[in-house]
């Protein structure tokens, strides 16, 4: 029966995973009590396993990295939030923080699933065959994956300031970490994301810079003005100038506006003939 | 049909606690470590007596034992009374004597924090453990009290898992230290500067220790008064004039004077924040009146709580631990019987 599954199939399995794990979590705050660390940990794993497999099948099928498309873009980068969250975050011990991931992993592979529109067509050959291009696209991705979790901390670390400022502690408010924790990997977080990007972007402007027409000019323009806005942001807090609330709230604009720009990119390339999925 | 010896063998708990004796009376009950060595010599010696652990906290003074007979019990108070110099006619107005399953059930409430004077408190848990691995040590414990001193640590871990009886704390001081967790996580690196030398800054600061901040500083109005607290709380002392310009230098402060107006300005902490580069800054106002101008409280990355504050919510989570008794109660009753059955069998 496995066997007979497709690669969006798999997709959908994992995207409801990690749809669990935000009911598991939402069921527990509710009831009053904190998401077991355990248990969300349990279930996005499986989530990313299948969601691994699903990815997987697509890459065979397409013959290199499920880039091709908004769709493969939302799934890649919500797996790479879910790989991150895995290696880092499991050892933050902050069960909120599993809890968060497991809701904006659901929200990013959902919603991918959700619009046929985006996975309608897809791109061939987008890497010309070339194994160094492919490297840059998939680290650029994965730097949003790093940058969405990014966008997960600042989230938590503005509650928590919201609790402590309002004096509201009670409830699912105490489950958060503390203000320094969360500043501490937001940062940790911030340089991962900001060097990935340089690399993907210092391995991909080599062949740019040997075929200018190969990247269009909007393209170019719009991931060099995230990187940049990232380093800056990068730069400002490491000189205490972007701190608390603004430092948050900036790593969470910076994040919608990379996660919004991943379609224009993807629509500004070439148009190609479409080509029926796996 | 008349009562044989054996018959009458039972669980009983003998003692007072905070609930029917007083502080006074409870400090003439409470017993020192030699008195307990003394007090177990003696109570070895009764025959009639199988098994025994004693208890002693300052809130209450408590012997659990399998008595062959009710005199047992009876010898077991006049040698108690005997020792601590107390009428046994006063004792036994004030006593807590009960037995077999009401003994159980009152050892899992103690045990899960139920029974304390500050409900959902865990020390007692600790201080059960202690008498009980001193009892084991002594070999006064047997097949009865071994089950139901064990059943008696794993229902207090699951009442304290399963229900939020041991959540948020209920003393200002307690309620300070745990905001400064929500913001500086662990204490050990975090710098304190106490304003005012009183008791409730004393208390404060003693409750930050006890979670491991080290670095406090004491400033006072009075600096004879700074450096003689300093020094009972291994501290350093800082002239108080100088306490505005070296606010930057420090993550939390506790404000506690009887200064008739403020003594830390907006514009004083605003510097200092730009100083500190990302790190919070914490301001706790215990005075009356306020030492704090009130307007810090809107400068970003800066949190300040006054004692009103503090209290409500320490209140709050009074409350909050009060409206879990019932459910922590049914886990005990459901848990007190189960072990009931077992440690019958055993007598």
């Amino acid at each position: 029966m496995l066997s007979q599954l497709i690669d969006r199939d798999w997709l959908w399995i994992a995207a409801e995973f990690y749809l669990v794990g935000f009911l598991v979590g939402t069921w527990s705050l509710m009831r009053g009590g904190k998401p077991s660390n355990v248990l969300m940990n349990v279930i996005i794993f499986a989530g990313y396993l299948i969601q691994l497999t699903g990815l997987y099948f697509r890459g065979m099928a397409v013959g290199g990295c499920p880039l091709g498309n908004t769709f493969e873009l939302f799934q890649f980068t919500a797996w790479s939030a879910t790989t991150l969250y895995l290696v880092v975050g499991v050892t933050f011990r902050s069960s909120m923080l599993g809890f968060f991931t497991a809701s904006l992993s659901a929200s990013l592979t959902l919603t991918s699933l959700l619009i046929p529109a985006w996975d309608a067509t897809r791109r061939e050959h987008i890497f010309g065959g070339n194994t160094w291009i492919e490297f840059h696209a998939a680290f650029a991705l994965f730097s949003y994956g790093v940058f969405a979790l990014l966008a997960l901390t600042a989230g938590m670390l503005l509650l928590r300031n919201y609790s402590l400022k309002h004096k509201r502690l009670g409830g699912w408010f105490s489950f958060l970490p503390s203000i320094m924790d969360l500043d501490l990997i937001s940062v940790r977080l911030l340089g991962t994301g900001v060097s990935i990007m340089t690399i993907s972007l210092a391995v991909g402007s080599m062949y740019w810079i040997r075929d200018t027409e190969s990247v269009n000019a909007f393209k170019l323009i719009l991931t060099v003005a995230i990187w940049a806005a990232y380093a800056l942001a990068l730069s400002m807090r490491l000189r205490g100038k972007l701190i608390s609330t603004r430092f948050g709230w900036t790593c969470i604009i910076l994040f919608v506006i990379a996660l919004g720009s991943l379609g224009p990119i993807n629509s500004s390339r070439p148009p190609e003939p479409p080509v029926i999925g796996s | 049909m008349i009562p044989t010896e054996k018959q009458q063998t039972g669980l009983f708990v003998l003692g007072a606690t905070h609930h029917n004796a007083p502080l006074e009376v409870r400090e003439k009950l409470s017993i020192s470590e030699s008195a307990n060595e003394q007090l177990h010599t003696k109570l070895s010696n009764l025959s009639t007596l199988r098994e025994f652990s004693i208890l002693n906290t300052c809130n209450r003074i408590e012997i659990y034992g399998v008595a062959e007979t009710e005199d047992t019990i009876r010898q077991i108070q006049q040698l108690f009374c005997e020792q601590q110099d107390f009428a046994e006619d006063e004792f036994a107005k004030i006593c807590l004597s009960i037995r077999d399953f009401d003994a159980v059930q009152h050892l899992l409430s103690v045990a899960s924090g139920l029974d304390s004077q500050l409900i959902g408190e865990t020390e007692i848990f600790g201080q059960i453990k202690d008498a009980y691995a001193q009892a084991q040590e002594r070999k006064s414990t047997g097949p009865v009290l071994n089950k139901v001193f064990q059943k008696a640590f794993q229902t207090a871990k699951h009442v304290r898992t399963n229900t939020s009886i041991t959540s948020g704390q209920v003393s200002v001081a307690n309620v300070a230290v745990e905001l400064a967790n929500s913001i500086f996580g662990e204490l050990t690196d975090t710098r304190i500067l106490l304003l005012g030398a009183g008791e409730i800054g004393e208390k404060t600061a003693r409750a930050f220790q006890s979670r491991g901040a080290s670095s406090i500083t004491v400033s006072s109005r009075h600096l004879e008064r700074a450096m003689n607290l300093a020094s009972a709380l291994d501290a350093t002392a800082l002239p108080f004039e100088l306490r505005e310009g070296h606010i930057a230098n420090f993550d939390i402060i506790v404000c506690s004077t009887a200064a008739p107006g403020s003594i830390i300005s907006v514009s004083a902490v605003r510097e200092a924040l730009t100083r500190r580069s990302a790190r919070p800054l914490f301001l706790i106002d215990l005075a009356m009146p306020r030492d704090i101008d009130f307007r810090v409280g809107d400068l970003s990355n800066s949190y300040l709580y006054n004692l009103d504050d503090l209290a409500a919510i320490a209140e709050e989570n009074r409350t909050a631990r009060e409206s879990e008794i019932e459910k922590c109660q049914l886990i005990i009753a459901e848990r007190a019987e189960a072990l009931w059955k077992q440690a019958e069998s055993r007598l």
